[in-house]
């Protein structure tokens, strides 16, 4: 019985109570929020020490108490690699999140307080998500997240907050119902394989191996749409841009950057190796929505005018990839599919908040205000460009290593799908690097930039007003992003740390899938 | 030569001085973290940290080069590695070095001509309110080169080659209020990518066919694999080549690059990071030697490339953007003798090395006079400023008479020498890449002499204009800072291809990497191509003087021109195309995909999503018991808690 993961779900409990108590007074609020914030990054840490990479334990760190008995369901904790780092992505953007929302202007009526308790009560859901290993407390926490994401878009979001929030809600939401009987599914035949049912994880994986194939599919279909909504899969995106747009900063940060990957970590934990079989049926269907959605996300965030959509669409062709890894099913594709989860936690988050920064002093999500920002905020143009370059996947920064293992990795097994995917990096520089230019480059111009002058022909030529005052970045900012900009460049240059808590477990669930390597080890090396 | 295994040396662990190889990197890296980090506050002596830096590179380089001759050439390879970089079971990729006699002359090359830049950098740009970052980016391009020669895979060649990509990205980019940096900036890194994928798919070959990205590995058994694959790994890496290297299909990026700074079109857009694409087909001779199909099409877009920057080098009026043309060209020629294998690694390498002296010479020189005219770039608005900059003048012409291969100066020696090895090419084959290499030597005296003419020599057409800013011009010569450079180059384009080629000294010391240079025999003889090509030269410089050099020329272009005048002017075409093929259809189908994604993807997915909502119904009747009444109440319970929050409506 280990107590870590219970004091990682907890902690940001009690956070949230004493935030939303001290809600009258801002200042002690956000203060108590951070305090919380840090206190799980500390627990994270420990969490970290505490697992062991080298251990041949599937799961670590377990703890397991009964709650419905007359199901087997089980309060029962554990994780793999893959979820030690997702859980440590967490615990390390919550923080930047209060500090990034610190100065947040909130719409009336709404208090500091209100909006960080709603963020703790998220982290506590997240945690639990990956940290669940009985199937059904897993489909709980699953729903669970969906409501402190949707008050947080519905009551702190932008002009179309309510439209989007119900969007995002009745897409997740369906999604868990079509999961809900799938789960039970899963019930029903291990209830038939093993004459009592279970949900626990670990015994499902056992119990599903001689499922027959058809079953299997049923099933995988079950998770799998629920998974591909999450981290959406083109055709089922069209929530993302919607929710990403009108969700306030620090929400959109933790949507993109965690929530949407519990979707990628469900293909990993339960579609791949509950369903082997179907896994490797469907692996073709789902690699080409991979590809499909590399090409799409990527065309589409060129032709996006809204700054908030763009980041939201860059993260439909990551997801893509993120995709094609997993289902390449090669430990190198794998590995850096999971790595890029963490990654593009990391530099996604820092986008979003780089593009909040911009907004909140132009006050427009619409590029064409913008032209030439850097020459007024030259600090926040670095560092724009320091997040996108992560985004484009620049060798040196951390994006690197795993596209690059994810395209290495499925290579072996899926030359056509690489070379199509390998065309994002491309599209992903043209993205990334158009957006700056519009936005930082060349003459200050755009009337979120300079005063308008009146009279005709003042919009065609914007740059006859005054510039607006527009301060560069402050102390609280540089700080907050800080973080993320040493991430990027350490885990681009050594991230031995993280892939080697990651490998050991994704071998195991590809071992589960009952596929080896295509390119082994050389002799004699 | 496809005995299909390449017995290289092998590589022993760096000890010694060679122990310290990464400081060759880090030093710079550092004095780009200090700048980028420091901000204002290094405003005062930034400059100076990053000359410091590269200076100690330079020494540092200098000392491990005399320490390398001093072993047997099988020692000279040695391998350095520095941690695992990126490792996932049978995927390996070290940060490691390989320091051997390729990698050394390359660090010799960018340190060295490296360090002049930066110096002269302090005087050119010392108007400037940016020069820290400037000497920053600067830096952070010699760091990242250096990463480019210097690794011992082609996963490290990568890391490099990007990484000069994005340096070079910046400094494109550097005069902000230029409205077409930004563009051109986008264009280099965006066109160097479409190159970067061929590079990156033939790492995966490579990996998936050796299970290896490391140089000695896949050099050792690239022979095992079928001559399709090793084709196909060829033509990647020519197409990555290609890309960094300005060759067609992808050099149209490299004249627009010169909306950065003059020293940044001599240091990476002439002398650097430009010749990457050589060094990597060079370095990668062992598996270019296996394939002659292979190795054909790097000779044929060596051939084209050397022609089309000729003759649009012939057309246009920009100073920089001659030079430009004019380096593409010189590059073509350096990509024609590495595709010749054996006969021409070596002399690709040794056109390099004296076209970044003679080159960067030539750039700064262009620096130097636009310095002295208020930024002008248009030679039709220069004339008779030779009497003005004497020193940028003789400087400039030695840089001149090299690169048209005038002898006893470097340029006669490597371009000669290719000429003759590209006559040497079996059947037409040497009959075809012969004559186009010295139809280009005299297209290439051609447009020099033209530029020298009508920038140095003739009427000064400046006096009765004014420059964009309403200013007189009043030419002068630069500061030492600034002439200093230009004076060590010159002595290069004088002296180092008489030292490089007389005795074969280069070849010599590149033999452990790129094998040994083959004599070539051909249909012509070297004495023979000699004398052609000085000729030939002659020739073009006397066409040029007797079209321009005779009476005052306009200082506005003549519009009506003859045909290939104006292709050659709108670059043979080259953007109309990319604009037609990519440009256009790409905006178009952009525009189509967001407006589907809108109106059509959207509603559509609705639908299908309760439909499938109602098949998971379907599947949930199947089960029985407890069960079913527990998913029932769920899907109640979770009806009630949607319709709650409709009602709701955040209130």
């Amino acid at each position: 019985m280990s107590w870590t993961l219970i004091a990682l779900l907890l902690l940001p409990l009690v956070g949230s109570v004493v935030v939303a108590v001290l809600r009258r007074s801002d200042a002690a609020a956000k203060t108590a929020a951070l305090a919380f914030a840090l206190g799980e990054l500390v627990l994270a840490g420990v969490t970290w020490v505490a697992y062991d990479p080298a251990s041949t334990d599937r799961l670590q760190l377990t703890s397991s108490v009964e709650w419905i008995p007359n199901f087997g369901v089980h309060l029962s904790f554990g994780v793999d690699g893959i979820a030690l780092v997702m859980i440590a992505l967490i615990a390390l953007l919550v923080p930047v999140v209060i500090g990034g929302s610190w100065a947040d202007k909130l719409p009336e009526g709404r208090t500091a307080g209100g909006f960080f308790s709603l963020l703790l009560v998220m982290q506590t859901g997240m945690v639990g998500v990956f940290a669940a290993t009985d199937v059904f407390l897993f489909y709980v926490f699953f729903e669970a997240v969906l409501v402190p994401m949707y008050f947080l878009i519905g009551r702190f979001g932008g002009p179309r907050r309510q439209y989007a929030a119900m969007k995002f809600f009745l897409y997740s939401l369906l999604g868990g119902l079509i999961m809900l009987a799938s789960v039970i599914g899963l019930y029903v035949t291990s209830a038939e394989t093993l004459g009592k049912g279970t949900f626990d994880w670990a015994t499902l994986v056992e119990a599903m191996r001689t499922a027959d194939t058809t079953t299997q599919i049923w099933l995988f279909l079950g998770f799998f749409i629920a998974f591909a909504i999450k981290a959406p899969l083109v055709p089922l995106h069209t929530w993302l841009p919607d929710a990403g747009a009108e969700a306030p900063v620090g929400a959109g940060v933790l949507l993109v950057g965690v929530l949407d990957k519990i979707g990628t970590f469900g293909f990993l934990r339960y579609c791949l190796p509950l369903f082997p079989a179907a896994s490797k049926e469907l692996a073709p269907l789902v690699l080409v929505l991979a590809v499909i959605g590399i090409l799409y996300g990527s065309l589409l965030a060129v032709g996006q005018t809204d700054m908030k959509r763009f980041v939201a669409y860059t993260s439909i062709a990551h997801f893509g990839f993120i995709a094609l890894g997993i289902f390449a099913f090669t430990t190198q594709a794998s590995t850096g599919a999971v790595l890029y989860m963490v990654n593009h936690g990391i530099s996604t988050g820092m986008l979003f908040l780089v593009v909040g920064m911009v907004m909140s002093r132009g006050g427009s999500r619409l590029i064409q205000d913008y032209g030439g920002m850097a020459k007024l905020t030259p600090v926040l143009g670095g560092l724009f460009f320091v997040a996108g370059l992560s985004s484009l996947a620049l060798p040196g920064t951390n994006s690197f290593i795993s596209e690059f293992l994810v395209l290495i990795g499925s290579f072996p097994t899926r030359p056509v799908h690489t070379v199509l995917a390998t065309l994002g990096m491309v599209l992903a520089a043209l993205y990334v690097l158009w957006l700056y230019q519009r936005v930082f480059q060349g003459p200050l111009r755009g009337t979120a930039l300079v005063g308008v002058a009146g009279g005709p022909g003042a919009a065609t030529a914007p740059e006859v007003g005054a510039a607006r005052e527009v301060k560069d970045l402050g102390k609280r900012e540089i700080a907050v992003l800080a973080p993320l900009v040493a991430l990027i460049l350490v885990l681009g240059v050594y991230p031995k740390p993280v892939l080697d808590v990651i490998t050991p477990s994704v071998g195991a669930t590809l071992s589960e899938v009952g596929v080896t390597d295509p390119v082994t080890a050389q002799e004699g090396k | 030569m496809t005995t299909g295994t390449f017995a290289a040396a092998e590589a022993s662990t760096a000890s010694g001085l060679a122990g310290y190889a990464w400081l060759l990197i880090a030093l710079p890296a550092l004095g780009a973290a200090v700048l980028l980090l420091g901000g204002r506050r290094t405003n005062a002596w930034g400059h100076l940290l990053g000359c410091a830096t590269i200076l100690a590179a330079f020494a540092y380089g200098v000392a491990l080069f005399i320490s390398s001759t001093a072993l047997d050439p099988e020692e000279r390879t040695q391998d350095l590695h520095l941690f695992d970089w990126i490792s996932v079971n049978a995927l390996e990729v070290d940060f490691g070095l390989q320091i051997d006699p390729l990698s050394l002359t390359f660090v010799l090359l960018i340190t060295g001509v490296g360090s002049l830049i930066h110096i002269y950098s302090i005087g050119y740009m010392s108007h400037d309110a940016d020069r820290r970052k400037f000497f920053a980016y600067l830096n952070l391009f010699v760091a990242a080169m250096l990463v480019l020669v210097l690794g011992n895979s082609f996963v490290m060649l990568y890391l490099g080659w990007e990484g000069v990509g994005l340096a070079s990205y910046l400094l494109i980019a550097f005069w902000q209020h230029k409205p077409e940096a930004g563009s051109a900036a986008k264009k280099a890194f965006l066109m160097n990518r479409v190159g970067d994928l061929g590079l990156a798919i033939a790492i995966f070959i490579m990996f998936r066919e050796l299970g290896t990205t490391r140089y000695d590995e896949v050099f050792s058994r690239v022979g095992e694999l079928g001559s399709g694959t090793v084709l196909a790994i060829t033509l990647l890496l020519l197409l990555g080549a290609c890309g960094k290297s300005g060759q067609f299909p992808l050099q149209a990026w490299l004249p627009d690059a010169m909306a950065g700074p003059t020293p940044v079109s001599a240091l990476i857009h002439a002398a650097t990071m430009v010749t990457a694409g050589v060094y990597l087909v060079a370095r990668s001779h062992p598996i270019y030697d296996l394939s002659e199909d292979g190795r054909l099409v790097v000779m044929a877009i060596g051939a084209v490339t050397l022609l089309i920057g000729c003759v649009v080098g012939c057309a246009y009026d920009d100073f920089k953007k001659v030079l430009a043309y004019s380096t593409v060209s010189q590059i073509g020629y350096m990509i024609l003798a590495v595709g010749l294998g054996p006969v021409g690694y070596a002399l690709g390498i040794m056109h390099l090395l004296t076209h970044g002296f003679f080159k960067a010479g030539l750039f700064l020189g262009a620096g130097s006079v636009m310095h002295g005219m208020n930024d002008e770039g248009n030679i039709r608005r220069m004339g008779g400023l030779r009497k003005y900059m004497p020193i940028t003048f003789a400087t400039w012409g030695l840089g001149y008479l090299a690169l048209i291969g005038i002898p006893p100066f470097s340029g006669y020696f490597s371009k000669d020498a290719i000429i003759a090895a590209a006559f040497s090419a079996e059947g037409w084959r040497g009959w075809l890449f012969g004559g186009v290499a010295l139809l280009g030597a005299a297209l290439t005296a051609f447009y020099m002499t033209r530029l020298l003419i009508l920038v140095f020599l003739g009427q000064p057409r400046w006096k009765d204009l004014r420059s964009e800013d309403g200013r007189e011009y009043h030419p002068h010569e630069s500061p030492l800072s600034m002439t200093v450079p230009m004076i060590v180059l010159a002595v290069g384009s004088v002296g180092a291809g008489a030292f490089f080629a007389l005795g074969d000294r280069l070849a010599a010391w590149l033999e452990p990497s790129v094998g040994p240079l083959e004599e070539a025999h051909g249909a012509l003889s070297h004495t023979v191509v000699g004398i052609l090509t000085v000729v030939l030269s002659l020739l073009g410089a006397g066409l040029a003087f007797a079209l321009f050099g005779r009476k005052p020329q306009p200082a506005t272009r003549p519009e009506r021109v003859s045909f290939p005048v104006r292709a050659a002017r709108a670059d043979l075409y080259g953007n109309a195309l990319n604009e037609a093929l990519f440009a256009r259809p790409g905006t178009w189908l952009t525009r189509a995909l967001v407006f589907v994604d809108n109106k059509g993807v959207d509603g559509v997915v609705n639908g299908t999503a309760a439909l499938l909502g109602g098949t998971s119904g379907r599947l949930r009747r199947l089960q029985t018991g407890f069960v079913r009444s527990y998913a029932l109440s769920m899907l109640g319970g979770s009806i009630l808690l949607l319709a709650a929050l409709m009602m709701v409506r955040f209130s």
